[in-house]
């Protein structure tokens, strides 16, 4: 817990003092079934409402319920709250609470010297410490000496404040994360009013239980109390926040609203054919609570079946949207090709995961990026882009869908785990302050061919079944130029590629220029796209600080990129390729650019540090400024 | 379905229905006398030819939309049933006709194929079975018999072949029937059938391929054999046949079945019953196949039940009037909020 600026001893007796801290970083981590995540965003809504900033991003395992107290089930959720501006769930946690041994010694590693830890002692049993890998009691043996540990028998503490409620004991185990969230709220001085509100909400169905998790929470707050362990309370002052109203919101869930909206504002019925598969899933959930927007949600068979059906949905004239993660990706190829060739507006939506093959499921990865631009047979050009934020995602999911109608082509969204699942609280756009996405279906059979095209965007009429007189075929053979027949004449194959081709290439005069977060020049350019977007910024945003000359390049067009970025990265001496693969931008910057771009990589299912790109960005800057110094030494 | 009308639609002959596309497939082709039959009955449904969609995926057969003149999707290999099902959920006023073949349907695109038809989506899907690849050039197909010579198998198929009929029913189509290129006015009434149908209606063609798989029909098609090769399926009529009309199909007490000679007396035969909503008796037809019994034609099964795109409409107004019709605003305020001011 960094930046403690300021100590004020709180009047009564037993009142600790309060310290203000500028930024936070709490994990809770326990078995899958502890309600670790239920705990995170219980916290994370009542650190909104208290006016900070923050990130948050849960990290879950692949098996739903692994055996219990086992190191395969830990489930960890992550908050990261400042009164300052807040681009990650942050690097590591300040405060680890802990549930059982398997969660400790999973997330010790990322817990730095000195950080706080709240362990439930009462799960440290000896057949869950020798789960876990230990050999011996890890909060006896002083292996914990460099932490400040705080050892709370929650197991009992909450056994003892429900008695006589009337519980199993398996209820009553199910209320040890309320305990913990009630001591999180004591610590952090949050009111605990509207927490019970909200629990009584969410356990609407079961008083009974919702009574005993306030019980549990409340005991939590009270041991916080009256315990005398912790020797300071904390308090986290508002953050300079943009005003406006504000709603918690994942990558998924914008995403999913985002498409809503371009739907509506384009006032076409939104069609969703998808098949389920982690990360995406959410996305496909939170459309189908929508019937009632024109939202058509079709869970297909498989992931072909999925996209097939968004073809369809498209040909009749609905904005069609299939969504899914790298291997459902994989399936789809063939599919996106007919769409490609069709010329009809398709959006795609990836949400990345750790590959190849099943990978790592719930984890976040970037690795997709060649497959979305050149993963398919023939010459298939599609557009790409990337939301940078969970709240991004609502913008891009709009963005997709104006590019896909307005150029009748296909747009792949690549989003990512670490997207999807992050929340952060976004700031509701003002309805009318939505563009109208205008879209023309032609009706008019004087002079219509198929493959007649619009002459800016190159974009072919989009004619729905049902419409007299324009009665035609399409479909995956090669066509004709304008008239839309089959054909397999040389010349015309040739041309029709390279029109498919432009068609993509043209989409780069209607999209934003790329914009340079710090100076226009400089000695060196981050350069990265996707959920980076957090990391990259921070991590430049302190380097500047020290007086490095550091700018980031954050990219959102991936295919066509904007217009600028060749000459943006000739206006530094270094360029850094900064992505979760082993350098596809790089490769593709490098190739388009003609630029001598280095990449940095992680592939290890998790997001980067903002000090991982930190000490990158120092090694490149330094390795620079020791050449000077040799120059400099030579000189003398 | 859109609703058939006929007085009001303006109206259309088989000429009507003929695209300006040269038809490329082999002269001598089944595939010519099924395009004349449907080209024959569409004018007869009173639906204008802006409201009918022919999509089909890869295959001789998937040819097909280009020779007619409505709209069409020519579209990828076996994907056609999941294709048609987006088209009909967007539009379901549009009747939607699915062409596939033995390959297309039961192989690349078997999954799409079962799960079609178990939701009753409202199409209408002709599978054109020639028991081979014809556009490949002749390998072995889902529905070729055991130990068929092919270029893909020299020594004989290992595959024991798939009867598509027994398919459909095993997926609880609620329309199933099969019919014969050769024998057109048999085919006009069970495209007729087809097209009245509310919910997927899967017709198994028998079709003939004169270049890869010639005569492969012939042991029971063919007009000396046919009426002893061939159950013509009548709804309320008892199961007869042979030249006489002398055979009769009844079931044994172990509930198979078994032909008897009858002499004008067909009590304790089987009646057919198309409309009995247990797929038992349907299977059992299905599963007649020669030598040993004459293989149906005709309607098997046509019981009407709640179509997915009606699920699908029905449940989209019940949520509306419930929630009421969304709208941006309470769409993006969904959820807990707070201001900052």
């Amino acid at each position: 817990m960094s930046d403690i600026e300021s100590t004020q001893s709180a009047p009564g007796g037993r009142q600790r003092p309060m310290s203000e801290l500028e930024t936070v970083v709490v994990r809770f981590a326990g078995d899958s079934g502890d309600g670790m995540q239920l705990t995170g965003t219980e916290f994370t809504k009542s650190i909104a409402l208290e006016g900070s900033d923050l990130a948050t991003f849960p990290d879950y395992p692949a098996e739903i319920r692994a055996p219990a107290g086992t190191l395969a089930g830990v489930s960890a959720y992550q908050v990261h709250f400042s009164s300052q501006e807040v681009f990650t769930p942050g690097d590591q946690p300040d405060v680890l609470v802990v549930m059982n041994p398997a969660a400790l010694r999973i997330n010790l590693p990322d817990l730095p010297r000195g950080g706080i830890i709240i362990a439930n002692v009462g799960s440290f049993t000896q057949p869950n410490i020798e789960k876990a890998g230990y050999t011996s009691n890890p909060l006896e043996n002083g292996s914990l000496s460099s932490y400040q540990v705080f050892a709370i028998d929650i197991t009992k503490q909450v056994a003892l404040a429900l008695e006589g409620m009337g519980l199993t004991a398996k209820e009553v185990g199910r209320c040890k994360n309320f305990y913990a969230l009630g001591l999180m709220f004591w610590l952090y001085n949050h009111p605990m009013e509207r927490e019970e509100k909200s629990i009584r909400a969410k356990f609407q169905k079961n008083p009974k239980l919702a009574e005993a998790n306030i019980t549990a929470f409340r005991a939590g707050y009270y041991y916080g109390e009256t315990a005398e362990l912790f020797p300071t309370r904390y308090v986290v002052p508002p953050a300079v926040i943009a005003p406006g109203t504000y709603r918690h919101i994942t990558g998924n869930e914008a995403t999913a609203i985002g498409f809503i909206t371009a739907a509506q504002l384009a006032s076409l019925p939104l069609f969703c054919g998808s098949y389920p598969i982690t990360p995406a899933s959410d996305i496909l959930h939170t459309l189908a609570m929508y019937p009632h927007y024109d939202v058509i949600t079709f869970q297909a068979e498989d992931e072909i079946a999925a996209v097939a059906a968004t073809i369809g949905a498209a040909y009749a004239g609905a904005l069609g949207v299939t969504t899914t993660s790298g291997p459902g990706m994989a399936l789809k190829s063939e599919a996106i090709g007919l769409a490609v060739m069709t010329e009809l507006p398709l959006v795609i939506v990836n949400v990345q995961r750790g590959g190849p093959s099943t990978g790592l499921p719930t984890k976040t990865e970037q690795a997709d990026l060649f497959q979305a631009v050149f993963g398919r047979n023939g010459e298939c050009p599609v557009v790409v882009i990337a939301p940078a934020t969970p709240g991004d995602c609502f913008w891009m999911a709009i963005e997709a869908a104006r590019i896909a109608v307005r150029h009748m082509c296909t747009v792949i969204y690549l989003s990512d785990g670490y997207l999807a699942n992050g929340a952060e609280p976004w700031r509701l756009p003002e309805v009318a302050s939505l563009q109208k996405i205008p879209v023309t279906f032609r009706t008019d059979p004087q002079g219509f061919y198929p493959y007649l095209r619009e002459p800016m965007t190159l974009a072919r009429p989009w004619v729905v079944p049902g419409t007299p007189g324009m009665e035609h075929r399409i479909g995956g053979l090669e066509k004709e130029d304008v008239i839309g027949n089959v054909s397999y004449e040389a010349n015309n194959h040739e041309k029709m590629v390279r029109i498919r081709a432009e068609k993509i290439a043209r989409i780069v005069h209607e999209i934003p220029e790329a914009t340079v977060y710090g100076d226009p020049s400089g000695d060196l350019l981050i350069v990265g796209w996707g959920s980076t977007y957090g990391a990259i910024t921070q991590a430049v945003k302190s380097l500047r600080r020290r007086g490095y000359r550091v700018s980031a390049l954050h990219l959102r067009h991936l295919n066509p990129m904007p217009a600028n970025v060749g000459q943006i990265m000739a206006s530094f001496r270094q360029v850094l390729v900064a992505e979760m693969n082993l350098g596809q931008l790089l490769m593709m910057l490098r190739a388009q650019f003609l630029v001598d771009a280095v990449g940095f990589h992680k592939i290890q299912g998790r997001p980067f540090k903002i000090s991982e790109i930190v000490t990158k960005a120092e090694e490149l800057l330094g390795a620079r400024e020791q050449a000077e110094l040799c120059t400099h030494a030579e000189a003398v | 379905m859109t609703q058939c009308n006929p007085e009001q639609a303006p109206k259309l002959t088989r000429k009507d229905f003929i695209s300006d596309q040269d038809v490329r497939w082999c002269p001598g082709c089944g595939d010519y006398a099924i395009l004349a039959g449907i080209q024959r009955v569409m004018p007869e449904l009173g639906i204008p030819r802006e409201k009918i969609v022919f999509v089909s995926g890869i295959g001789c057969s998937s040819r097909f939309p280009y020779y007619m003149n409505t709209y069409g999707f020519h579209s990828i290999h076996g994907r056609a049933p999941a294709i048609a099902t987006g088209i009909k959920l967007t539009r379901p006023d549009l009747m939607i006709w699915v062409i596939t073949g033995d390959g297309d349907g039961l192989s690349i695109g078997g999954n799409h194929l079962i799960h079609t038809m178990r939701r009753n989506v409202d199409l209408k899907i002709l599978l054109f079975n020639n028991r081979i690849y014809g556009l490949t050039k002749g390998q072995t197909s889902p529905t070729s018999k055991h130990g068929m010579k092919t270029k893909s198998t020299p020594f004989g198929a290992l595959d024991r072949p798939f009867n598509p009929l027994s398919v459909a029913i095993g997926s609880a189509a609620t329309f199933v029937a099969r019919s014969i290129d050769i024998d057109s006015p048999h085919l006009q009434y069970v495209l007729r059938r087809a097209a009245d149908h509310k919910g997927t209606a899967f017709v198994e063609l028998y079709q003939n391929c004169n270049v890869f798989n010639d005569g492969t029909w012939e042991s029971v098609t063919d007009k000396d054999v046919r009426s002893d090769r061939l159950l013509v399926l009548e709804h309320g009529k008892p199961l007869v046949f042979g030249k006489e009309r002398k055979k009769g199909i009844r079931m044994r007490p172990d509930m198979s079945p078994e032909i008897v000679e009858i002499d004008g007396n067909t009590s304790g035969l089987l009646v057919h019953d198309e409309r009995r909503h247990d797929e038992g008796y349907h299977f059992m037809l299905s599963r007649l196949a020669s030598p040993e019994f004459p293989e149906p034609i005709g309607v098997l099964r046509a019981v009407r039940e709640p179509t997915y795109d009606e699920l699908m409409t029905e449940q989209g107004r019940t949520v509306s009037q419930q929630q009421g019709k969304g709208n941006l605003e309470k769409l993006l305020h969904a959820g807990e909020t707070w201001v900052v001011s």
